[in-house]
């Protein structure tokens, strides 16, 4: 391969895809939980530029802000915050091996048959066509979600408010005698509610009188 | 431009892309690393001013290279990690802080057509960018190994979590009038309008139309900075300085520069998104970008001015500030804005 044949795109393209897998490596390999989740974060953002690659700038935004700002942050607060034994984690190891490698053959053997069929590949999906230089991907994909696909898409985010909705209410727990103070309050607040002007008499001096034999008597 | 550029373009082959952006990337992030010196500088004067004192007069003429003294004098100290950090995540942690501050500046478009890289997606990718800022904070609080650290990331991570959707409920609104995600286009939709005949195209920019918004936005970027008085991240009083205690010399440096950074961010893009960008306020003075600039630093004036003027403000009342002001005001502001772009009366046509 000639280096002066190679694109720029292609180099971009063999540099996020073995950050990508140097980066999936870490995370199981990773003694300490919390460098797993931060190589996972690193997982993502590479392919998310790898699809920046493929054209797919809504996808590839989308995951840096959604997995990478939101859920991979709840993520690191989790493992951060959870004492976690990294001996006792690699206790069933051995136990736990011969399951673990059933389930990554199925996965091997099951991208194998899809990605090695004939349904797939060059010649049963061709390359598509290059995009315009005026194409946004945000405005195609926001006119099918909002027209043809509307229902489903309401429908979702009736799902996700229930979800909001239900996950408050279970973790919701009413404390009896919280000291919680409504700002409202406060600053409706007037100073006659919070301060009494009493009028309280002056005291008089006591009155120290003079006693013949010298020493002072105080008389109140 | 093209005839010279063409020998260089010859002799990189597929490697011309990448050094020619990275000559425009020195271009913009040089002279924005000399602003944020500079506002250091213009911070200390300013709040010295407000308090009626001189502020830093000593180095140089009026002060004036008081930045150089501080970024030497930092640059100098020994950089020292705790004994039990986790040594590679907490070198981590200030590139991590102050990266995303400068990759933002990837999509701001500094006069029409003057932008390093001319997205569609604009709005959306700075929203990108500024989620991943979090991460600088929580790597540094927890890789710190320290107690007032951690407190720290954990205080702040959760303020920047809450006044996010302020923010981008506040962009929600301006993207439903401008219809474009580009920030260009978001420009030159605000300089369109009945105002913007009459020659008042001040009248006609988003603030004006959008001004809850405009605050929840100013204000929630304050907040996500961790500037006065949202700045419980590193009350002095309370942890210290946060996650920032145990980094010294340069390491604690890069923080300082993401704090300006970012505040000069902020500014520019609430510039770009409420003021009108480069574009004059009146009729008869030119477009230009003077005028970015000058609302940027008018901006970013107001971050000091802020500082100087409130009190801190509670914990509480910043998650409050946050979640049960802010998000129910831009929720039903969306709601009435989509009524009035619908409604006979929309300025939007």
């Amino acid at each position: 391969m000639n280096l002066t044949e190679l694109s720029f795109p292609t180099l971009c393209f063999y540099l996020c895809a073995a950050i990508t897998v140097a980066a999936a490596l870490g995370v199981i390999t990773a003694k300490n939980p919390v460098h797993a989740v931060l190589s996972l974060v690193l997982a993502f953002f590479s392919s998310g530029m790898i699809w920046l690659l493929l054209q797919a700038e809504f996808l590839a935004i989308s995951i840096v802000l959604i997995y990478i700002g939101v859920v991979m942050v709840l993520f690191l607060f989790v493992v951060m915050m959870v004492d976690i034994n990294a001996a006792r984690l690699r206790d069933g190891f051995w136990r736990y091996l011969p399951v673990g490698l059933v389930v990554a053959g199925v996965m091997v053997a099951e991208m194998a048959l899809v990605l090695n069929g004939r349904y797939f590949g060059l010649a049963a999906v061709p390359a598509p066509e290059p995009a315009a230089a005026d194409f946004s991907n945000v405005k195609m994909l926001a006119h099918l979600l909002y027209t043809e696909y509307a229902y489903a898409f309401e429908l979702a985010a009736l799902i996700l408010t229930v979800g909001l909705i239900a996950a408050v209410m279970l973790t919701f727990n009413k404390r009896v005698g919280s000291k919680r103070v409504d700002p409202a309050d406060q600053v409706a607040v007037k100073a006659r509610d919070r301060l009494v002007m009493h009028s309280i008499p002056a005291e008089k001096e006591p009155v120290v009188e003079p006693v013949t034999d010298g020493s002072a008597e105080v008389r109140s | 431009m093209d005839q010279i550029l063409q020998p260089f373009e010859a002799f990189f082959g597929p490697f011309w892309v990448l050094i020619w952006t990275l000559v425009k990337i020195m271009i913009i992030v040089a002279p924005l690393m000399g602003a944020v010196a500079y506002t250091t500088l213009a911070e200390r004067k300013v709040i010295g001013w407000i308090q009626l004192r001189i502020g830093p007069n000593r180095v140089g003429p009026l002060g004036l290279l008081q930045p150089v003294a501080d970024g030497v004098k930092l640059l100098f100290k020994e950089v020292i990690s705790p004994t039990k950090a986790s040594t590679q995540l907490y070198f981590l942690g200030p590139v991590m802080a102050l990266a995303p501050a400068l990759v933002a500046w990837a999509v701001v478009p500094f006069d029409d057509g003057l932008v390093l890289s001319n997205i569609n997606a604009g709005v959306l990718l700075l929203m990108a960018i500024t989620s991943v800022e979090i991460y600088g904070v929580i790597i540094a609080g927890w890789a710190s190994n320290s107690k007032y650290a951690f407190l720290g990331a954990m205080r702040a991570s959760a303020q920047m979590i809450s006044y996010e959707l302020g923010m981008g409920f506040a962009l929600v609104c301006v993207l439903m009038i401008s219809g474009s995600l580009n920030l260009t286009e978001i420009v030159q939709a605000q300089g369109q309008g009945w105002f913007a005949e009459q020659g008042l195209g001040f009248l006609s920019w988003n603030w004006l139309p959008l001004l809850p918004m405009f605050l929840v936005y100013f204000i929630s970027g304050v907040a996500e900075t961790n500037r006065a008085p949202f700045d419980v991240v590193e009350g002095e009083s309370e942890i210290v300085a946060g996650h920032m205690i145990e980094y010294s010399g340069m390491s604690f440096s890069l923080f300082f520069l993401a704090e300006y950074a970012n505040m000069i961010l902020i500014s520019t893009l609430t510039a770009l998104f409420f003021l009108g960008g480069w574009l004059s306020p009146v009729g008869f003075l030119p477009d230009g970008i003077w005028w970015l600039l000058g609302k940027a630093a008018f901006l970013l004036f107001t971050f000091l001015w802020v500082r100087a003027t409130f009190p801190r403000f509670r914990y509480d009342q910043i998650m409050r500030l946050g979640w049960k002001v802010f998000v129910p005001l831009c929720l039903t502001w969306i709601m009435l804005l989509s009524v009035w772009l619908f409604s006979p009366l929309s300025i939007w046509k």
